[in-house]
C-alpha cells in the first residue's frame, strides 16, 4: 500500500462521509461547511490523480467562492436555524427513493468494475507541457488547450456568466 | 404565336387578380378598362393563335403546349397542358369575342354600380376559368375550369347578395350543378379505369382500342359525362337552375347563361365525340334529351312574361338543339349552333338589359310596350336577333338550326327531327311575341315609357357589333346543297373543324351510318331542299301567328286564350318540375335533417353520448389528477426511478 | 496504484448521495447543496478518466462544469431569494401551484 492508495482511501471516506452530513443535516449552515470539508477531500482526490490545477480551482472558486455565496444567502435569509417541518419526507417517498438509489449504487459500481481497460502508463499521456515534458495536469497544459482548441467555448463562457449575472438581478430584485 | 397561348387565360386571371384586390381603390374607369382591355388582350391574341393554327397544314392542327407537373404520384403522372386544335380555338374565340364585347357592355350597364370592382372582378374570373375549360388538354384540367365557371356563375347569379331571392337562386345554380358534376367526376374515374390516362389526346388515340364499340364501359363512361353536361347546359331534368339566375346582372345573364358557359356541356360531348361514336346508345339518349328539352322549354317559353326569363327559356331550348345536333353525330353542327346562337343570344339578352335599363329595372314584358321610338338602337338589333333565333335566311340562326334538323333526319331521327321542327316554330312564335310586346303597339305603362331613353353608345356598339354577326356569322357554315348553287362557297366551318372529326368520320363509318355517302345521293339533296323550305315555313307560320295574336289583334288572342287555360296554366307553373322536385328532393331531405337533428342530434348525442363520454372522463381524470401533485421533488422522483429502471435494462439485458 | 475503478465506484457513490439529497429534502438551500454535490461527483469521474486516457479534454470539461455550477449557483439562488420574498419560507413542499 502506498502513499497515493492511503491518501485516496482516507479521503474517499471522508468524502463520503461528510457528503452524508450535508445531506442529512437539519441546520443549512453545518450542512455548508460539512460540504466544504467534502470539496477539499474532491481536491486532494484531484492531487492523486496529478490534476492541481483543478484541484486548485477547486478550493478557489468552488469551495471559496460558490460556496461563500451560498452562505451569503443563508444568513441574508436568516435559515441558519433550519425551519421547523423541514425535516425528513414521508416514508414511502424516502424508501423509494433510497430504494432506488441503491439500485442505482449497485448497477454503476456493477457498471465500473469493468472499467480498468488499461493501467495508466506516462506513454498514453500525450499533453506536452512548454518544457517538452509530458504531463496532465499542469496548469500550461490545461491553458493551452482552452486557449487553442476551446477558445470559442471559453469566450462563449464568459456570456453565459454575464446572462446568468443579469438573470440573477432580475430574479431578486425586489418587486415594485 | 402558339407558344403565347397560355397568356390567353392568363391575361383575364391578371385582371381578376388587379380588380379584385385593388379595385376598391381604382376609379371606376380604370376598373372598366382593366376588365374589358384584359379580355379585349386575350381576344387579340387568340386571333393570333387562330391565324397560326390557320398557317399549319391541316393535320397539324393539333398542338399542345406543356404548362408544368400537375400531379405526380407513383406511376401517376399528370401535366398540365393546354390542347390548341380548331375546336379549342374556336371555343376561345367565341369565348373571347363575345366575352369582350360584354364587358364593354357592362362598362355602361354596372356604371351605377356601388360593386364596379367585383363585378369586373369575377367576370374576368369567369372568363379565364371558362378559357382554361376549352384550351385544358385534359378532363382534370378542363374540370378545373368547369368548377371555376360554376362558382362564378354562383357568384354572380347572386351577386345582388343582400336580396334573399338572389342569393337563393345562386345557391340553386350551384347546388343542381353539383349533382351534374358528381356525375362528371364518376365518368372521369370510369375513363381512368378503362383507359389509364385522362389526357385527351391518349384517351382518344386508346379508346377505339380499349373499349368495345357500343359495350357497357363505353356507354357508362358517356352517359356520365352527358350528365355532368346536362347540369352546366340545363338540359332536362337538371334545368331548373338556368331561369332562376336570370336574377343576377344581365349582361351576367347574357355571357354566362346564355353565350358561354351554358355550351359547355356540348362542348365537353364534342370534344369526347369519340367515345360517344363508341357509345351509340348514349349518343342516342344525348339526342333525345336535347330533341325533347328543346320543345319542352320552347313550350314553356311561350308563356313567360319577364323579359329575362322568356330569354332563360329559350336558351334551354337552343341548347336543346345543340345537343340534338351532336347526339344525331353531327359535331360540327352542334359547335356551329353553338357559335351562331352565342352571338344572336348574346344580342337579345344584352337588348333585353338595354330595355330593362331603361325602364329602370323593369323586367315585365306586360308593362312594357310601345319602346321603338324611344329606342331605336336597341329595338332594332333585337329585331336582327329575333329573326336571326327564328331561323330566317339568311341570317346566322337559320343555317346552322338546318344544318342540326337536317342531319337529324339525314341520320334516320325523323321523330327527333319532328320534334326540333315544331320547336322552332315555337321558337319564333315566342320570339315574335317578346318583340311586339316590348317594341310595338301601345305604352302599357305610360309613364315608365315617358322616361325610356335609348342607352349610351358604350351599350348599344356591342348591340350593333353583335347584330352585324348575327346577320353575317351563318355564313361560315354554308351548306353544300346551297353553297354549290350559289357559286361554290365552300362550307368554311366543316373544313376548319375537319381535322378534329376525322377520326371520328373513319368511326362513323365503321358503324354503318355514314352521313357523307348519304347526302352525295340526288335524292337527298331534293329532300335537303324541302325540309329548308320547310323550315323556313314554320318559322314564318310562326312570325305570322305572333303578328296576328300580338299586334293585329289582342282580342282574338284573350278569345284564343279563355280556350287552353289549363294549358297556360301548366306552362306558367314550368310543367310543375320545381314542385316536383320540392315534393321528391327537398321535402325528404328536410324530413331526414329534422329527424337527424332532433332524434340522433338532441337525444342521442347530447343526451345520451356527450353525457356518458363526458362523464366518464371527468370521473377519471378527477382519479388521475391525484398524481400531479405539483411537488418538484415527486416529478423528479418518477425521473429518477425510471432512470434507474431504463439503465437497469440497458445493462442486464 | 489505484484502479480507475475505485474512482468511478467512488464517484457513484456520492452522485447518489447527491441524488438522494435531492429527492428528500424539502429545503430548497439543502437541495442545491445537493445538486453541487452531484456535479463534483460527475467531476471526480471526468478527472479521472483524463488520468487514465490522457485525454486532457475531460479536465477541460471540469472547468466548464465549475464556470456553469458558478452560473447555476448564481441564478438559483436567486430563485431561492424570490421565492423566500414571496412565501416567507424555502420549504419547496409549499411551492405546489401545478397540483392537479
Amino acid at each position: 500500500m502506498d502513499g497515493t492508495q492511503v491518501a485516496f482511501y482516507l479521503l474517499a471516506g471522508l468524502a463520503v462521509a461528510t457528503s452524508v452530513l450535508v445531506v442529512t443535516g437539519r441546520n443549512p449552515v453545518a450542512s455548508l461547511l460539512f460540504l466544504v470539508l467534502s470539496f477539499f477531500c474532491l481536491a486532494g482526490l484531484f492531487v492523486t490523480l496529478e490534476a492541481h490545477f483543478l484541484a486548485a480551482i477547486q478550493i478557489l472558486v468552488y469551495a471559496g467562492a460558490i460556496l461563500v455565496l451560498f452562505l451569503f444567502v443563508i444568513m441574508l435569509l436568516n435559515l441558519g436555524q433550519g425551519e421547523p417541518g423541514l425535516g425528513l419526507p414521508s416514508v414511502p417517498v424516502l424508501a423509494l427513493s433510497a430504494l432506488s438509489g441503491l439500485a442505482f449504487v449497485a448497477l454503476l459500481v456493477f457498471t465500473v468494475r469493468e472499467a480498468d481497460i488499461a493501467p495508466i502508463t506516462p506513454a498514453r499521456i500525450e499533453a506536452v507541457d512548454l518544457a517538452g515534458q509530458a504531463t496532465v495536469g499542469s496548469t500550461e497544459a490545461i491553458g493551452t488547450a482552452l486557449f487553442r482548441d476551446f477558445l470559442l467555448p471559453f469566450e462563449v463562457t464568459s456570456l453565459l456568466l454575464l446572462v446568468a449575472m443579469v438573470g440573477a438581478v432580475v430574479l431578486a430584485k425586489r418587486e415594485r | 404565336m402558339l407558344r403565347l397561348a397560355p397568356l390567353v387565360p392568363l391575361l383575364p386571371l391578371l385582371g381578376f387578380l388587379l380588380n379584385g384586390l385593388f379595385g376598391r381603390r381604382l376609379s371606376r374607369g380604370s376598373i372598366a378598362a382593366i376588365g374589358a382591355g384584359s379580355v379585349g388582350l386575350a381576344f387579340a391574341l387568340t386571333i393570333g393563335l387562330f391565324a397560326a393554327l390557320l398557317a399549319l397544314p391541316a393535320h397539324d392542327r393539333s398542338v399542345e403546349v406543356d404548362l408544368f407537373t400537375w400531379m405526380s404520384a407513383g406511376d401517376f403522372r399528370l401535366d398540365a397542358g393546354l390542347l390548341l386544335d380548331p375546336l379549342s380555338v374556336t371555343m376561345a374565340l367565341v369565348v373571347t369575342g363575345v366575352g369582350f364585347l360584354i364587358h364593354v357592355y357592362s362598362a355602361g350597364y354596372m356604371r351605377e354600380d356601388p360593386g364596379l370592382w367585383r363585378f369586373f372582378a369575377y367576370l374576368n374570373l369567369f372568363t379565364f376559368a371558362m378559357l382554361v375549360l376549352v384550351l385544358a388538354d385534359s378532363y382534370p384540367l378542363l374540370f378545373v375550369g368547369w368548377e371555376g365557371v360554376g362558382l362564378c356563375s354562383y357568384l354572380l347569379i347572386g351577386f345582388w347578395y343582400t336580396e334573399k331571392i338572389n342569393a337563393d337562386a345562386g345557391k340553386k345554380a350551384f347546388i343542381v350543378n353539383r349533382v351534374g358534376d358528381f356525375a362528371f367526376l364518376l365518368g372521369m374515374f370510369l375513363i381512368f379505369r378503362e383507359l389509364g390516362t385522362l389526357e385527351f389526346t391518349p384517351v382518344f388515340e386508346a379508346a377505339p382500342r380499349a373499349l368495345e364499340a357500343g359495350g357497357a364501359a363505353a356507354f357508362w363512361i358517356a352517359l356520365l359525362l352527358f350528365v355532368g353536361a346536362t347540369g352546366k347546359s340545363a338540359q332536362l331534368p337538371l334545368h331548373i337552375w338556368l331561369p332562376d339566375a336570370m336574377q343576377g346582372p344581365t349582361p351576367v345573364s347574357a355571357l354566362i347563361h346564355a353565350a358561354t358557359m351554358v355550351t359547355a356541356g356540348v362542348y365537353v360531348v364534342v370534344r369526347s365525340h369519340v367515345l360517344y361514336l363508341l357509345a351509340p346508345d348514349a349518343l342516342l339518349i344525348v339526342a333525345v334529351v336535347g330533341a325533347a328539352t328543346a320543345i319542352f322549354a320552347a313550350s314553356i317559353g311561350l308563356v313567360q312574361t319577364d323579359i329575362k326569363r322568356v330569354l332563360a327559356w329559350s336558351t334551354i331550348s337552343q341548347l336543346g338543339y345543340m345537343f340534338l345536333g351532336v347526339g344525331v353525330a353531327a359535331f360540327t353542327a352542334g359547335i356551329f349552333h353553338l357559335v351562331t346562337h352565342a352571338f344572336f343570344k348574346a344580342l337579345l339578352f344584352l337588348g333585353a338589359g338595354s330595355v330593362i335599363h331603361a325602364m329602370h329595372h323593369e323586367q315585365d314584358l306586360r308593362r312594357m310596350g310601345g319602346l321603338r321610338s324611344k329606342l331605336p338602337v336597341t329595338s332594332l338589333t333585337m329585331l336582327i336577333g329575333a329573326l336571326a333565333i327564328a331561323g330566317i335566311p339568311p341570317l346566322a340562326g337559320f343555317f346552322s338550326k338546318d344544318e342540326i334538323l337536317w342531319s337529324a333526319w339525314a341520320g334516320g331521327r325523323q321523330a327527333l327531327w319532328a320534334i326540333g321542327f315544331i320547336a322552332a316554330g315555337l321558337t319564333a312564335f315566342y320570339m315574335f311575341r317578346l318583340v311586339y310586346l316590348a317594341f310595338y303597339g301601345t305604352p302599357r305603362d305610360a309613364e315608365a315609357h315617358h322616361h325610356a331613353h335609348e342607352s349610351p353608345p358604350v351599350m348599344t356598339l356591342p348591340l350593333v357589333v353583335l347584330a352585324v354577326l348575327s346577320v353575317v356569322g351563318g355564313w361560315i357554315g354554308i351548306p353544300h346543297a346551297l353553297g354549290e348553287p350559289l357559286g361554290h362557297v365552300p362550307n368554311l366551318l366543316e373544313h376548319w373543324l375537319e381535322p378534329v372529326f376525322e377520326d371520328a368520320e373513319v368511326l362513323r363509318a365503321g358503324a354503318g351510318e355514314g352521313m357523307a355517302e348519304r347526302m352525295a345521293e340526288a335524292g337527298e339533296l331534293a329532300m335537303e331542299y324541302g325540309l329548308m323550305a320547310a323550315s323556313i315555313m314554320i318559322a314564318l307560320l310562326g312570325i305570322g301567328l305572333a303578328t296576328l295574336l300580338y299586334l293585329r289583334d289582342p282580342g282574338r288572342r284573350e278569345r284564343l286564350t279563355a280556350g287552353l287555360a289549363p294549358l297556360r296554366h301548366v306552362l306558367e307553373r314550368k310543367y310543375y318540375v320545381d314542385e316536383i322536385y320540392h315534393a321528391v328532393v327537398v321535402m325528404p331531405y328536410l324530413a331526414l335533417s329534422a329527424f337527424l337533428w332532433r332524434v340522433v342530434d338532441v337525444v342521442l348525442i347530447d343526451g345520451f353520448v356527450v353525457r356518458v363520454v363526458g362523464g366518464a372522463v371527468t370521473w377519471y381524470s378527477r382519479i388521475v389528477s391525484r398524481l400531479q401533485t405539483g411537488l418538484v421533488q415527486n416529478y423528479a422522483t418518477a425521473v429518477f426511478v425510471g432512470a434507474v429502471v431504463m439503465l437497469g435494462w440497458f445493462l442486464l439485458r | 496504484m489505484v484502479p480507475l475503478s475505485h474512482y468511478l465506484a467512488l464517484s457513484a457513490v456520492l452522485f447518489t448521495i447527491g441524488v438522494l439529497g435531492v429527492l428528500t429534502r424539502r429545503n430548497a438551500i439543502l437541495v442545491f447543496l445537493s445538486i453541487e454535490i452531484m456535479l463534483n461527483a460527475v467531476n471526480l469521474s471526468l478527472v479521472a478518466l483524463t488520468r487514465a486516457t490522457g485525454n486532457l479534454d475531460g479536465q477541460v470539461t471540469v472547468f466548464f462544469v465549475i464556470t456553469v455550477a458558478a452560473a447555476e449557483a448564481a441564478v438559483g439562488l436567486a430563485i431561492v431569494v424570490a421565492m423566500f420574498r414571496r412565501r416567507e419560507t424555502v420549504d419547496i413542499g409549499r411551492f405546489d401551484v401545478l397540483r392537479g
